[in-house]
């Protein structure tokens, strides 16, 4: 592995190698405010590699591989390299987090609360955290919530945020002074755009908060409200956990605590300022 | 240092740690997850002055394999009881046996399949009373199924539908296809029972287990582990009557072999008889640490050698030509 990054996001460190110089160059740029792993001590390891020598250079297509492995993980083209990293690094917490309970949901925070989104990829979890972010809430991600199973406390994730299609152009006119990564077209999920957390959420992002809202938002329908009982808040949320079985009982105490204790909601929204407007109204 | 070798020594001597980097405790970190060795290297420096960040990997990959043990016995418990009206013995191997009598390789082993040996008679009846249990099979393809059958040590694998969990049914513990033929009957014949009525092999069937498992079968992938397996087996059971119950199943070179190697990688404690260093012995030690500082694996033509021996091992040539032919049309191709 030729060309090197270290660095960590929330409380976890990263040790990302690389064949190519293009991908880590894009990380140094846009995590350049990022510290390095404590102690210089990654908990996990991303490989951006070609399969074969002749493919550093020819047609560059970038496998992701790492500590923990799932088979037939399709390749990148070397121009999605920055995506490839990205997907690398969630991919190694999805499979290899252990000291945390795992929540596919962005977090955002106001006054040491924070309220979890969670949801199905188009649900808009992305574009509400990055539009609260410019509201004034500190971003404490955009795709994992990191629950203590000892303290129930909420630990922030706040890698890049991934902004797809339409959102794109939102976020952009809401925070026009916030830096961006290249416009990735053609991804497997559309175009891509990263947009870099502010200053607050990365100089904050190892400072934990207290779970008090969980929603399960879901764009492009009329605008509506429900409570969600504790039972369903569990098994949508174990749903939404890559390690809750892997776990095992401090996965399952640490979830039926997060349900029993947290109040859940389910909001339908049709346009972004709705969402807002019922997202700041609960919390 | 080749990061292997670090890894070797860090499990040799704990206090080696005391002299790493942060580079060093990288590479240490992925080579042990590559080589599932992590929950070991976990436990064995476990409480020793380290930096913040390592102790909290320790603690983790102590967590995780906590976990791993917990989940392999309920597994071993599921089968007891699916086979508990089978009169043929139930003999735990592997991970799941060393778990199960509490034997020091299992202290933070990885555990994987659930594997058993059970008399070649008892086969198709095992079989039946796991499919009446939910277990599923997993391998659809009719070659595979059918070389599975008639040439394999065991049957083709089973998933169990609810839990996720394979479990591999032996009747022997090489191919029936290989020169060497293990004595199936006596390893049954003198295995032990626990508490539960299952069974775990003879001590020093154990260890030719893991001997014929490593070095007369497979192509070493992994091999650090199963070779940490060996060692810790000779540190507790000793090398009495080894020597012979190794010849008795035809393995006196593979258990020579993996005591030569562990005593190498490992400094395992051998006697001078079991000692020594043969010509090839150095292909070993090269296959066996064969990874960089990111726990890939290198030495590509080594592998590739001892891939090629290992169905050299597994099969006489005419057979294994055709075996590959068929493989290879149907897109198999070696990693």
């Amino acid at each position: 592995m030729r060309h090197l990054k270290l660095l960590r996001i929330g409380p976890l460190g990263f040790r990302i190698g690389s064949h190519w110089r293009s991908p880590v160059a894009a990380l140094d740029d846009l995590y350049r405010d990022y510290p390095a792993p404590q102690d210089g001590i990654a908990d996990f390891n991303v490989h951006l590699f070609a399969a074969r020598p002749w493919r550093r250079v020819l047609r560059p297509s970038v496998h992701i591989a790492g500590d923990f492995v799932i088979p037939d993980a399709a390749p990148l083209p070397l121009a999605q390299g920055l995506l490839a990293a990205e997907m690398g690094m969630n991919l190694q917490v999805a499979l290899g987090l252990r000291r945390y309970l795992l929540l596919h949901a962005a977090m955002v925070e106001r006054g040491g609360r924070a309220v979890l989104m969670t949801g199905i990829s188009g649900a808009g979890k992305s574009t509400l955290a990055a539009l609260l972010m410019a509201r004034g809430w500190r971003l404490m991600g955009d795709e994992f919530a990191l629950i203590d199973c000892a303290t129930g406390l909420s630990h922030a994730f706040p890698r890049l945020v991934s902004l797809k299609n339409e959102a794109i152009d939102v976020v952009a006119q809401a925070l026009p002074d916030a830096r961006f990564g290249p416009l990735l077209e053609g991804t497997p999920k559309g175009a891509i755009r990263h947009l870099v957390p502010d200053a607050r959420a990365i100089a904050a992002m190892a400072v934990p908060a207290e779970p008090s809202l969980i929603l399960f938002p879901r764009f492009g329908f009329e605008a509506a409200e429900r409570p969600v009982l504790p039972s369903e808040a569990f098994v949508r949320l174990t749903q939404a956990s890559t390690n809750y079985v892997t776990l095992a009982e401090r996965g399952f105490d640490a979830l039926t605590r997060l349900v029993q204790t947290v109040p859940a909601r389910a909001i339908d929204y049709p346009d972004a300022a709705t969402a807002l407007a019922m997202v700041e109204a609960l919390a | 240092m080749n990061p292997a070798l670090l890894l070797a020594r860090v499990l040799r001597d704990p206090g080696a740690i005391g002299g790493l980097d942060a580079s060093d405790w990288n590479a240490l970190w992925a080579v042990a997850r590559a080589e599932q060795l992590a929950g070991t290297l976990a436990h064995r420096i476990a409480g020793l002055p380290m930096p913040h960040a390592a102790a909290r990997l320790v603690e983790d990959a102590i967590a995780s394999a906590e976990q791993g043990r917990t989940a392999a016995l309920w597994e071993a418990e599921m089968a007891r009881r699916a086979l508990a009206g089978i009169e043929a013995p139930v003999v735990l191997l592997k991970g799941t046996a060393y778990a199960a009598a509490g034997l020091s390789p299992s202290t933070g082993r990885v555990i994987g399949d659930l594997d058993i040996l059970v008399p070649r008679d008892a086969i198709e009846d095992v079989e039946a009373a796991l499919l009446a249990a939910g277990w599923e099979w997993v391998k659809p393809d009719p070659y595979d199924d059918a070389y599975y059958r008639r040439w394999m040590h065991e049957l083709p694998p089973l998933i169990h539908r609810d839990r996720d969990k394979m479990i591999d049914v032996h009747h022997t513990i090489l191919p029936l296809t290989a020169r060497i033929r293990p004595d199936a009957a006596a390893l049954l014949a003198d295995s032990m029972a626990l508490e539960n009525g299952l069974r775990i092999l003879a001590p020093q069937d154990m260890l030719c287990h893991a001997a014929a498992h490593l070095f007369a079968d497979g192509d070493l992938a992994g091999g650090m582990r199963n070779l940490w397996d060996i060692h810790c087996l000779l540190g507790e059971f000793g090398f009495e009557g080894l020597a012979a119950r190794a010849a008795q199943h035809g393995l006196g070179a593979a258990m020579a072999q993996a005591v030569r190697q562990s005593v190498r990688l490992y400094g395992t404690d051998a006697p001078a008889e079991w000692q020594g260093w043969d010509a090839l012995d150095p292909l070993f030690h090269r296959r066996l640490t064969a990874r960089d500082t990111w726990g890939r694996s290198t030495r590509k033509a080594v592998q590739l050698g001892f891939y090629l021996r290992s169905h050299a091992l597994r099969m006489p040539p005419t057979m294994l030509a055709r075996h590959l032919w068929t493989k290879w049309r149907k897109g198999h191709r070696p990693a």
